[in-house]
């Protein structure tokens, strides 16, 4: 048994393993198949500060290695969240984070201000970097004005563990992860998904109904793993490494390449399972390898 | 109680060229209890463009086996066809809610699918048949080889066929059968392309019988966590998946 645990800034986990947001409900879905305590952290659904009914439907689109969303952040607002949610899931035996969505900097800080007061929510994800939705997330996180004008509105409003969730529709992520460092980021998790589309040849049409949608899955894996790379060094603060990771040996490529925690998306709808897999894979892998501690891997490829 | 599962096919029977009917038992002990309406999704190994699990509902369930009929419709579906007695599938199950099935008085239940809908349909028949409810059921198609398992319905209840073509039954849709107006039903359910269920729904709201649907939107999860399979209700979006895959008709928007 191996060390496993890893800090995101004051944020302790027991291991790096979290589930990434959007691909694992509020947990509760997944309560059947999965010891909690095994993960780092689950990062629950996308919340806003009001309501939203996200896009219409189709909203999915399959690919090769992987698939299409246009969901559109769905979900039933930072109030619904505090007072019905949170007390049914804030006593998981696991770190519980929240994935904060906005459509201006006001908006970003007034729900992140609602979540601050929730004392078992040790930390959020800041998404600025939603494709699916017009008026707002990846608008800010595409450039580094924008990025930063978010997470400066957002620090002033919560005091606790904050990660920046980016984007890799951009020319250069390494300048939007800094911008966001030097506005007190603890930490930047990458990539969100990726901007694409699919048709229907039969039909001539985009299979999406807003035309666009985020890949995700195995196929985005190797672009999500170059980037980890690459903001790993240009950063101080700790990097969260996520995009196509399906199993323990994905999950440690992210780790040698300099992401202190991962996250398992996609590869939760195909075996609800996985993050827990992962996890222990990871420490069987440790042991198999003489290695006592996960920090002895974390960026340990040059 | 949901669950992962290594089932092994034990039965692998072609009922039509593009239709496999799958039989599968549990290694591991007794199958676990399923409803009628709720759905499976089995996994497909071997096919490079099948990335999601494939939703399939119940064809039949019981402490030994499980039942999946399934429509190949595409590389994922004709992926399935190919298992072979003795393979292994995996499943995660059961998932969604079923039908409604009321106990006590006894009702006359009128159950109407068309094409592969007609699968949950026989479980949830079987079942209401061992609730003490008198089961009728109308099957459609395009034509008489696109009516399936005729002969186990007709163990059920009264079976009463339409196809577009009129090679079986009376010529025409589901809702033109002329049973509907010689009979009184107290419970419509149906499973099925969606605008036949939408012309059932018609037919139940303006005949004022209650009638439950079953969805069958794009789903990636399974489990409620994605949002893909959203259906538009009287509660806004909900997903498919966990909220169904059977609605009251009066919960949808559907006019």
């Amino acid at each position: 048994m191996a060390q496993l645990n890893v800090n995101i800034g004051a944020l302790q986990m027991a291991s790096p393993v979290m589930t990434a947001s959007g691909t694992f409900g509020y947990g509760l879905e997944f309560a059947d198949f999965i010891d909690f305590r095994t993960l780092g952290g689950i990062i629950v659904k996308g919340t806003t500060l009001h309501p939203r009914q996200g896009n219409p439907y189709p909203r999915m689109a399959e690919t090769a290695q992987g698939m299409l969303n246009c969901v559109g952040l769905q979900n039933p607002g930072v109030e619904h969240f505090c007072h019905d949610t949170y007390p049914l899931i804030k006593d998981l035996p696991t770190n519980v984070l929240v994935n904060v969505s906005g459509s201006s900097p006001e908006d970003y800080a007034e729900c992140a201000r609602h979540i601050n007061a929730l004392e078992q929510i040790p930390a959020i994800e800041l998404n600025i970097s939603c494709p699916n939705v017009k008026d707002g997330g990846m608008a800010f996180g595409v450039t580094c004005e924008g990025a930063a004008s978010v997470v400066r509105a957002v620090r002033q409003a919560y005091d606790k563990t904050l990660i920046v969730k980016l984007s890799p529709n951009v020319t250069s992520i390494t300048d939007i992860a800094k911008a966001v460092e030097a506005e007190g980021a603890d930490a930047v998790s990458l990539i969100n998904t990726l901007m694409g589309t699919s048709i229907d040849i039969e039909r001539r049409v985009r299979r999406l109904s807003i035309g666009t949608g985020g890949l995700s899955g195995p196929c985005v894996k190797p672009v999500a793993l170059r980037m980890v790379y690459q903001v790993a060094r240009a950063v101080q603060i700790p990097v969260v490494g996520l995009g196509g990771i399906s199993s323990a040996e994905d999950a440690i490529e992210f780790l040698m390449a300099g992401a202190t925690a991962i996250e398992v998306g996609t590869a939760n709808f195909l075996d609800p399972s996985t993050s827990q897999k992962i996890a222990e894979g990871i420490d069987e892998w440790l042991d198999r390898h003489g290695v006592q501690d996960v920090h002895e891997i974390i960026g340990c490829v040059e | 109680m949901k669950h992962i599962l290594d089932l092994r096919v034990v039965t692998v029977e072609h009922p039509r060229a593009d239709y496999v009917l799958l039989k599968l038992t549990n290694p591991a002990g007794p199958m676990p209890a399923m409803e009628p309406g709720q759905f499976v999704e089995v996994r497909v190994d071997g096919s490079a463009t099948t990335f999601l699990r494939r939703p399939i509902s119940i064809n039949h369930a019981d402490e030994q086996e499980l039942w999946l009929l399934v429509h190949c419709v595409g590389n994922g579906t004709r992926q399935l066809a190919q298992l072979q007695e003795g393979d292994t599938l995996n499943c995660l199950l059961p998932l969604g809610h079923g039908y409604t099935m009321t106990t006590g008085e006894t009702r006359h239940y009128l159950l109407i699918g068309g094409g592969v809908g007609t699968a949950p349909l026989l479980y949830l028949g079987r079942r209401l048949q061992a609730l003490g409810h008198k089961v009728s059921f109308i099957l459609g198609g395009r034509s008489a080889v696109d009516v399936l398992q005729v002969e186990l319905f007709e163990q059920l209840g009264q079976v009463y066929i339409t196809t577009n073509d009129g090679t079986l039954g009376e010529q025409g849709f589901v809702t033109q059968h002329s049973i509907l107006s010689q009979e009184h039903f107290d419970q419509i359910c149906t499973c099925g392309p969606k605008p036949m269920m939408q012309a059932v729904v018609r037919w139940a709201k303006a005949n004022g019988v209650p009638c439950e649907v079953s969805l069958e939107n794009m789903m990636a999860c399974g489990l409620g966590a994605c949002l893909c399979c959203v259906e538009q209700t009287v509660k806004g979006n909900v997903c498919v998946c966990k909220e169904g895959p059977v609605f009251d008709m009066n919960e949808l928007n559907w006019e």
